[in-house]
């Protein structure tokens, strides 16, 4: 088991208050294991991202434990977490395009960047350079400046960076979605690539889009206000989804091939509960159309067959 | 209704603009009253420069483009280009950033007021602004007298798209109107720009995602480095791509119940038949071939 994480509460600290961005959040990440992180915005995808690997001065880790491969993670101790960042987790951030110093040529900047790391470009040269070919560079990019490489490049050369320690976890936050779909393609088929090289050992992929997220991903977990809605394998998250919140979404997503003609899709009526003061019960109650007088306790999130886990009081 | 012809689109680039850039080569294309055209493309294949330029925001650097018989370079003069306005309006990518912070969101409405109808009473006025919000589904209650900040992605896309319908516009440019919105809400702007092509509005649906453009389309324009790669009814494009381009670009399409493994055996397996591209006698032109009735290819570009 690579990542353990148990009843995870982080909370923004506002002038009005706790904003409530991940309220009780508990999964498993199996090692070798791609999971897609979806939901729509302010939903706390983002923020679980995050909290696995840095906590910003707004964030305040409330409750619950990560584990990585066995051994506890301080995520609330940034001191503590030094050690662990880049070594054993790592990131590719959400705007990975601007994640590079644009004064520094890439290979001047790969190689501070090691150095603050405590290890030499020398030693991992090499390595560096292998991978640059695996995901179709030429290493002669190590001598441009970034303005000279295009988005689908510079998120390419990211993705070595981040991944060049080999670490156990990767955080690949809305890594695609600035790029055009062929580029798109490309570099999802690459991260594939990284994990059956065992160049990282699990990933969690954060994205908004859940059919590109079904072309790579094992598992998909849906989030929807700060709280799991559903995790399943990938195919049975779209062909079979359990939680109404998933059915929805999945019912709006227009495909290739679908047309007004064919008949309409439906959006989900309503807007997500503000996080300020979350509502008590389900949070999706107030835009479910199967919601009931249980409804306003909170639904567990429970196993309703094996790897299916929903949160929703008609499913279980 | 809309007519390009032989549009280019030449951008000086460069320190000292010394370079030159073909930002759209050789587009003609047309749209009708109640159709919705798309035009698709990557970055950097001239499909916002098009829509740019149908909204007299750029002039072109050669070429007609025609709207309702007029040519619409020839309009000088504030009070002409005004009543160009009245007929076409745009509704951009990100909705935050049309809103002034400092104002309720609905002073967009008060200002097409009093630049287009001043003569017009309160009462009526208020009248038609309701019209328009139910229009585009929005509730009244839920949206006047708001600040942009207290209101979502969605609904400020769709206030923008009733401040157009105030206008009784023929064309409707929409430049990515939906990339910034979340999957639940964007269906709901793709059903309202349905609605309207049924009033009769001609739509010029300008994105980079295949499956949107699929879905509210009579009419679909692939473009590629500012030519036209492949143009025709939606369904032919769709159902039978003949350009490698598009072919290549529907393959990358995430789908959402099949793999790109199951996409490409398909494809190896039924390999398409090959159309015979047009070739380009210069650097500047972009013909085009009528491979079948009303669908053409376009020059292979590499």
């Amino acid at each position: 088991m690579t990542l353990r994480v148990n009843d995870l509460k982080v909370y923004y600290q506002t002038l009005r208050g706790d904003v409530h961005a991940l309220d009780g959040v508990s999964f498993d990440l199996a090692d070798g294991e791609i999971m897609g992180l979806a939901g729509e915005s302010g939903c706390g995808k983002t923020t679980l991202g995050k909290s696995l690997i840095r906590l910003d001065s707004r964030m305040r880790h409330v409750g619950g434990t990560v584990e990585l491969d066995g051994k506890d993670v301080p995520i609330g101790d940034d001191e503590a977490m030094v050690p662990l960042r880049y070594h054993e987790i790592s990131l590719i951030p959400q705007y990975a395009m601007s994640a590079l110093n644009p004064t520094r040529k890439i290979g001047r900047m790969v190689n501070e960047l090691l150095r603050a790391r405590g290890i030499r470009f020398a030693d991992v040269s090499e390595e560096f350079n292998r991978r640059l070919e695996l995901v179709g560079l030429d290493t002669d990019v190590l001598n441009r400046f970034p303005i000279e490489l295009s988005g689908g490049m510079k998120q390419r050369v990211v993705m070595v960076i981040s991944t060049l320690l080999n670490p156990s976890l990767l955080i690949a936050d809305e890594v695609t979605s600035a790029l055009d779909v062929s580029t798109q393609r490309s570099v999802a088929e690459s991260l594939v690539e990284f994990r059956d090289r065992e160049y990282v050992k699990s990933m969690v992929f954060v994205t908004h889009d859940i059919s590109l997220v079904y072309q790579m991903a094992d598992t998909i977990m849906v989030m929807y206000a700060g709280r799991i809605a559903e995790k399943a394998p990938a195919s049975t998250i779209i062909n079979s989804p359990r939680h109404p919140y998933t059915q929805m979404l999945i019912g709006a997503l227009p495909e290739v091939g679908s047309t007004t003609v064919q008949g309409r899709l439906e959006g989900i009526p309503g807007t997500p509960p503000g996080l300020l003061n979350p509502p008590t019960g389900c949070r999706f109650k107030d835009r479910c159309p199967l919601a009931f007088s249980k409804c306003s306790e909170q639904p567990p999130l429970v196993e309703i067959e094996p790897g299916h886990w929903a949160a929703c009081w008609k499913t279980g | 209704m809309l007519e390009l012809s032989h549009v280019h689109k030449v951008y000086r680039v460069g320190a000292f603009g010394g370079g030159r850039l073909r930002a759209v080569r050789d587009v003609s294309l047309t749209v009708k009253p109640g159709e919705v055209v798309s035009l698709i493309g990557e970055s950097g294949s001239g499909k916002s420069t098009i829509g740019k330029m149908v909204l007299g925001l750029f002039r072109p650097s050669s070429g007609s483009i025609t709207f309702e018989g007029t040519d619409i370079t020839t309009i000088r003069g504030h009070a002409a280009r005004k009543e160009y306005y009245r007929r076409v309006q745009g509704v951009f990518q990100d909705p935050f950033s049309c809103f002034n912070p400092i104002f309720k969101a609905d002073r967009v409405f008060e200002m097409v007021r009093t630049s287009y109808f001043p003569r017009t009473p309160a009462k009526e006025w208020h009248g038609k602004v309701l019209d328009a919000l139910a229009t585009v589904r929005l509730d009244p209650g839920n949206v006047l007298n708001k600040y942009p900040h207290q209101l979502s992605g969605g609904q400020l896309q769709r206030l923008l798209i009733a401040r157009a319908l105030l206008l009784d516009i023929k064309l409707l440019v929409a430049d990515e109107i939906i990339s910034m919105l979340d999957a639940s809400t964007r269906i709901d702007v793709l059903n309202l720009l349905s609605d309207l092509k049924e009033r009769g509005l001609g739509i010029l649906f300008v994105t980079h995602d295949l499956s949107l453009g699929n879905y509210v389309s009579d009419k679909s324009v692939i473009l590629r480095k500012g030519a036209i790669a492949e143009m025709g009814p939606t369904a032919r494009v769709f159902d039978n791509p003949l350009h490698p381009y598009s072919r290549h670009l529907l393959s990358c399409v995430p789908q959402l119940h099949r793999t790109w493994a199951e996409v490409d055996a398909e494809l190896a397996a039924n390999p398409p038949e090959d159309v015979v591209l047009p070739t380009a006698p210069d650097e500047e032109s972009a013909p085009l071939i009528e491979a079948e009735e009303g669908h053409f290819v376009g020059i292979d570009q590499g």
